[in-house]
């Protein structure tokens, strides 16, 4: 079943301006793991903007659950590179953001606090932030911050993530680690993924179907479907089939930069 | 034992320094034998001071409650055009000019008129405080809201959040901070006000009680009227420093450890 869909999308910031993307066009299944990769400034973001409602595109259409998209979307989970945790909020008020305004969370949010409260523990303790809860986001490390920043976008069980290169500025280590706590969230209760990054070892790594875009105006060059089977682990990223995705990732944006 | 001296010369260096330059000041005054009409010395002031505390007092509550209340308008007013013009881009565009036009006038310059509106007396005194001191508020308030980041506007347009919505979670408490580093300017300036129209058109004020005993020649009670406002100004000025620490605790940690 098709969740969200591009038809011949095309978007400029400005009227008559440069395109930002041309005609993208690409579905995405429910419960699909999608990840776009490709150089920066290649429309990436504008990718983002587009599906979450933030921005209209300038011609062709875009579809969420067969229905066109206008104005902001509801139900949507976001996270960037900057974890953007508001700094005078614990790190479990910090989780609980989303549930005080959507709905149907946001009015029962009198009674039911302890509940929401619990849940937002739950899912703290679940990527590993346990005994956190109450310390506020400058003191936590980068790593931690970027956990709690998903725990945010999860919470009100979205139907959509988002992600805009959420773990770009994270050490090699502390990376890898997120991308398995991210992989277990999303197969113990799926939902969809829009992963934006820079990085192919985590595009292969993570997603069903990677998309590689060309630089402005952002093209679709390679749909690839990734058939690692699940649940991938991080000794995966070291056999010869993982490096060969990556490698054949890796030739296309190698195309594209001699352009 | 080194260390400990040090801290103890941090922590009150202030009071020290005051103390020098009052001997400083002292000293020079006998040394010089400067006649008291033209500058006293700290002693003189001091007796000045006690001999006629019952009309400082009275002129000084004067000023104080003057102060206050247009620092009070200029808070209100300062907050609500600061959160429109921070919100609202046609408001910044439509009212930044006549703002930054009119905080350009000397506001001594406007007593005259509020004189010729509302007659001598509290009325200009509170609002010259008002005037002076409502600009800063407003900027800082602006700014504070105008600097959201982008992302962070995201994260929770994307969640359906209506613009109050991310004015009350995340505009405000943002621009907290900015609010009360902009108090402890307000306060200070508002002083200024009130005393500046006190000296224009008042007869009841520290500014009024200066320009009398001036113009009797009697600069004991001058210099003793500016401590007295100098005084009001850094103890509410300490007063709106402590708030801010006390509430904005996440905006200027590690600042606690410093403070010894």
């Amino acid at each position: 079943m098709e969740f969200v869909t591009f038809e011949q999308v095309s978007l400029a910031y400005e009227e008559g301006g440069p395109l930002a993307i041309r005609d993208i066009s690409l579905s995405v299944k429910k419960n699909e793991f999608i990840a776009v990769v490709g150089p920066s400034g290649c429309g990436k973001s504008t990718l983002m903007k587009l599906v979450s409602g933030l921005s209209e595109p300038t011609s062709g259409y875009v579809y969420m659950n067969g229905r066109q998209i206008s104005g902001p979307q509801k139900c949507i989970g976001m996270a960037f590179q900057a974890s953007n945790l508001l700094p005078w909020r614990t790190t479990l008020e910090n989780v609980m953001l989303p549930l005080e305004i959507v709905q149907p969370y946001r009015s029962q949010m009198r009674k039911q606090r302890k509940e929401f409260e619990e849940m937002a523990r739950a899912l703290i303790a679940r990527v590993g932030l346990a005994g956190w809860e109450n310390k506020y986001p400058w003191e936590l490390s980068g790593g931690m911050q970027q956990r709690a920043s998903i725990c945010r976008a999860l919470i009100h069980k979205p139907e959509l993530l988002m992600l805009d290169e959420p773990f770009g500025a994270l050490d090699a280590f502390t990376r890898e680690e997120l991308w398995c706590m991210l992989q277990d969230l999303w197969q113990e209760q799926p939902f969809t993924v829009v992963l934006v990054t820079h990085d192919l070892r985590e595009a292969v790594f993570l997603a069903d179907t990677v998309y590689v875009m060309s630089k402005g105006p952002g093209e679709i060059l390679v749909k690839r479907e990734i058939d690692i089977p699940r649940p991938r682990t991080l000794e995966d990223t070291y056999t010869e089939h993982f490096a060969s995705q990556v490698h054949v990732l890796r030739d296309h944006i190698g195309a594209i930069r001699k352009h | 034992m080194a260390f400990n001296r040090r801290k103890f010369m941090i922590r009150n260096a202030s009071w020290m320094l005051m103390i020098v330059l009052l001997l400083i000041w002292e000293i020079l005054c006998i040394g010089l034998n400067v006649p008291e009409y033209l500058f006293p010395a700290p002693t003189a002031v001091w007796s000045a001071g006690i001999e006629r505390w019952e009309p400082i007092l009275m002129h000084a509550w004067q000023t104080f409650f003057t102060t206050l209340v247009g620092f009070a308008l200029a808070v209100g007013v300062g907050v609500v055009l600061g959160v429109a013009v921070g919100t609202y881009p046609i408001v910044y565009k439509a009212l930044y000019p006549l703002l930054v036009g009119f905080n350009s006038i000397p506001k001594v310059a406007f007593v005259p008129v509020l004189v010729v509106w509302f007659g001598i007396g509290t009325v200009p005194a509170i609002l010259t405080a008002f005037l002076i001191s409502f600009f800063p508020i407003l900027v800082n308030v602006a700014t504070g809201l105008a600097t959201l980041e982008p992302e962070l506007e995201d994260v929770l347009r994307s969640l359906g959040a209506s613009k109050l919505d991310i004015l009350r979670k995340v505009g405000l408490p943002r621009a907290l901070p900015y609010f009360f580093a902009s108090l402890k300017v307000a306060i200070t300036l508002a002083f200024v006000g009130s005393v500046i129209s006190e000296t224009v058109a008042s007869n009841k004020g520290i500014g009024y009680l200066m320009m009398a005993a001036s113009s009797s020649m009697d600069m004991a009670l001058v210099f003793a009227g500016l401590i007295v406002i100098g005084v009001m100004g850094v103890v509410m000025y300490e007063l709106f420093a402590w708030m801010e620490k006390r509430f904005t605790r996440w905006a200027n940690r590690g600042s606690n450890s410093v403070a010894i």
